[in-house]
């Protein structure tokens, strides 16, 4: 029973969440919106007993891909008449994306009323059935399939290395500090004691 | 199968990994200054890398090769002699390189960035991957791998507004394709069950179905884009003549190899026991290829816009060894591919070595002429490039076309050997065209003597290699490719 409430709570806020994200006047409101849609998102994962696919949405979803949408919807400089304008002349087009996707909804559901497609069913980790998503998962990335797992590190470092060769630039005009010159400075260099006569100034 | 022996067998990507993440080091603290030292050791690295992939291709003890880590990987004659090419192909890059830089840009001042041989290094290594892979996470890691780096390399001279567009094109281009692959590949895993290539050649056996099959022309389709087979070849030109001169080299050489030679696996151990599903596409691919590259090439006026082309028309033409589907028909596209760097890396260098009194690149067809009066040398070996690119019979370019078109008169191919010569025919009026211009044109005046002695050198090593001294090289050559189209047809 309480599953039942569960999933309806969540596919309910799922939806509605997904509706205000586009309907939101302010697209940080939207992006918020949208981290509250990939968190109920998750919440389905976890009732399918997909454990592991849930702790990515929050992870990769609302902990990288929706804080970095929310940084670049902050940076911009976004005129909302310009966008309203868009829209309207936009109508058209989103319109027949709608009525494209309408027919693939009815195209799917009729498919899959007539029977499955013929796919393989291998599991990928026979003998490991019982054991959970997460782990099942991590026994074979860690065993079997390792050297790939770590190839795709390289590519994240090769991706990390193009941004910097990319965009690292040295800019003239800027004055770093240096801390160890900081510290270097001792106090004779920067003082002096004078005994100025009376009456004159002190020359600077 | 215990990890030390999977690991003895990844050695090469092993000493290429480890040795760009120690030369990384190096440049973060070196900064720009330590660019020489870290391309002295990223050629050494490949050099000690090339030296692993020779002993693997020539030690008799090694003749069935190897599987690693539970069949991803299979390190064989095969993948030991285009592992080798592609290395020497980036060690020529890498050596290349520091004179290009240093004239680049706008304030001339311009020294190499010493990341320029650790992305070339790193590459290389997924290059390995593709030709070793044995299995679709291995294709699409060591791919990605590649073609990653490959787009920051395009786009290299990040102040240089072509350099940049390179990059971005390539990039959009290069993901798109790399999402058709995927898309290809789930659909085989799928239909399937298996990502190991023998495993989807075993589950094919008993015929295949439409699901599968679109899976195969998917996974055909992102590789044709790699190896800018047409119909996927539009981003071809414009970023052969965008990149930087020693990258468009390696661009042409190195990953052409290993995407075709990955190409040939997935066909052959993937794809192996449905042929016909496959080898009417590799015919349409070919044949446009050759056609296209020949038709398209008239027009430039760049030089490295029209060995862009002629790659493509290089490439098609390979690609008739791999539609004859058979073992001399992989041996023919072996030793093509050998003739190809050497005549591609020839003539790269040969434009690289092309500059004027301010020291800027020289790229138009029409300011190479009356070379032949300045620069005897450099004309002379870029006439031979040229013969041979258009595959002229006293040159080794032609040996490799023979080999591919034998191949494919024995494999009942015999109307695609017609149109192919006849396209080789069309192909060659372009080349004769640089040559005519290099020989009979007046001077332009416009290239001055190059003080460069290891272009000197590169450029006559190619030149003895692709001129008819080559032949005496033919028999090892053949041996060599037969042994590694044995390795590729081990199942049959």
């Amino acid at each position: 029973m309480i599953q039942v409430f569960t999933f309806y709570l969540f596919a309910a806020l799922l939806i509605a969440s997904g509706a205000f994200t586009i309907f939101a006047r302010n697209p940080v409101h939207s992006v918020l919106w949208l981290i509250l849609a990939f968190f109920n998102a998750a919440g389905l994962m976890v009732l399918v007993g997909a454990e592991f696919i849930a702790m990515l949405l929050v992870i990769v979803y609302v902990g990288a891909v929706a804080v970095l949408f929310l940084f670049v919807v902050m940076m911009l400089d976004i005129d909302f008449a310009e966008l309203r304008a868009g829209f309207i002349k936009n109508v058209p087009l989103g319109l027949l994306l709608a009525v494209v996707f309408v027919c693939e909804l009815i195209f799917g559901i009729g498919a899959y009323r007539a029977g499955k497609i013929e796919l393989s069913d291998a599991p990928l980790n026979p003998g490991r059935e019982d054991a959970s998503n997460i782990q099942a998962v991590g026994e074979l990335l860690y065993t079997k399939y390792i050297f790939l797992f770590e190839m795709a590190g390289i590519i994240l470092l090769v991706a990390m290395v193009g941004a910097i060769v990319l965009t690292n630039r040295k800019r003239s005009g800027v004055k770093p500090q240096v801390v160890a010159d900081q510290v270097a400075r001792r106090p004779e260099d920067a003082t002096r004691n004078v005994q100025p006569e009376i009456g004159k100034g002190v020359e600077l | 199968m215990s990890i030390i022996s999977s690991l003895y067998l990844v050695a090469p990507e092993v000493i290429l990994s480890i040795g760009s993440m120690i030369l990384l080091l190096v440049c973060a603290w070196g900064g720009a200054k330590s660019a020489r030292i870290v391309s002295i050791l990223a050629v050494a690295t490949l050099f000690a890398a090339s030296a692993v992939a020779l002993d693997f291709l020539l030690n008799p003890s090694f003749a069935d090769g190897g599987d690693a880590f539970f069949g991803q990987y299979r390190l064989d004659k095969f993948s030991s002699l285009t592992k080798l090419l592609i290395y020497i192909a980036a060690i020529v890059s890498i050596i290349i390189a520091p004179r290009f830089f240093e004239n680049a840009g706008v304030q001339r001042s311009n020294v190499m960035r010493p990341e320029y041989p650790v992305l070339v290094l790193l590459a290389t290594t997924g290059m390995g991957l593709m030709v070793s892979a044995v299995d679709l996470l291995t294709l699409y890691i060591g791919l990605e791998l590649n073609s990653l780096a490959a787009y920051v390399l395009a786009s290299f001279l990040r102040n240089d507004e072509r350099s940049a567009e390179a990059g971005l094109k390539y990039f959009v281009l290069g993901a798109l394709a790399s999402g058709i692959l995927l898309f290809g590949m789930s659909l085989l895993y799928g239909f399937t069950g298996t990502t190991s290539f023998n495993g989807i050649n075993q589950a094919f056996e008993g015929g295949i179905g439409t699901g599968a099959l679109f899976g195969l022309i998917f996974v055909l389709a992102g590789l044709a884009f790699k190896i800018s087979a047409v119909p996927f070849h539009m981003w071809t030109p414009d970023v052969y003549e965008g990149a930087p001169t020693p990258v468009t080299t390696f661009f042409a050489t190195a990953p052409k190899v290993a995407a075709l030679a990955l190409t040939m696996r997935v066909a052959v151990e993937a794809f192996g026991s449905q042929v016909t599903a496959w080898q009417q596409i590799i015919i349409f691919i070919a044949l446009a290829s050759i056609v296209v590259g020949a038709v398209g090439a008239i027009g430039q006026t760049n030089i490295k816009r029209l060995l862009a082309y002629s790659s493509i028309n290089n490439v098609g033409f390979i690609l008739i060894g791999l539609a004859a589907a058979n073992k001399a028909g992989a041996s023919a596209m072996l030793v093509y591919l050998i003739i190809y760097v050497a005549m591609t890396l020839g003539s790269f260098i040969a434009v690289l070595d092309m500059r004027d009194a301010q020291g800027n690149q020289v790229e138009e067809i029409s300011s190479l002429a009356g070379l032949s009066k300045s620069r005897k040398g450099l004309a002379a070996a870029m006439a031979i490039f040229m013969f041979s690119l258009a595959g002229i019979p006293p040159l080794f370019g032609f040996w490799g076309k023979f080999l591919v078109f034998e191949a494919a008169v024995q494999a009942d191919l015999i109307i695609l050997a017609a149109i192919g010569i006849a396209a080789s025919v069309i192909g060659a009026f372009y080349y004769l065209k640089v040559i005519k211009v290099i020989y009979f044109d007046e001077p332009a005046d416009v290239i001055v003597e190059s003080d460069s002695r290891v272009h000197m050198v590169l450029i006559a090593i190619f030149a003895l290699f692709v001129s008819p001294l080559g032949y005496l090289l033919a028999r090892p050559l053949s041996n060599i490719a037969d042994q590694a189209a044995n390795a590729l047809f081990w199942a049959f």
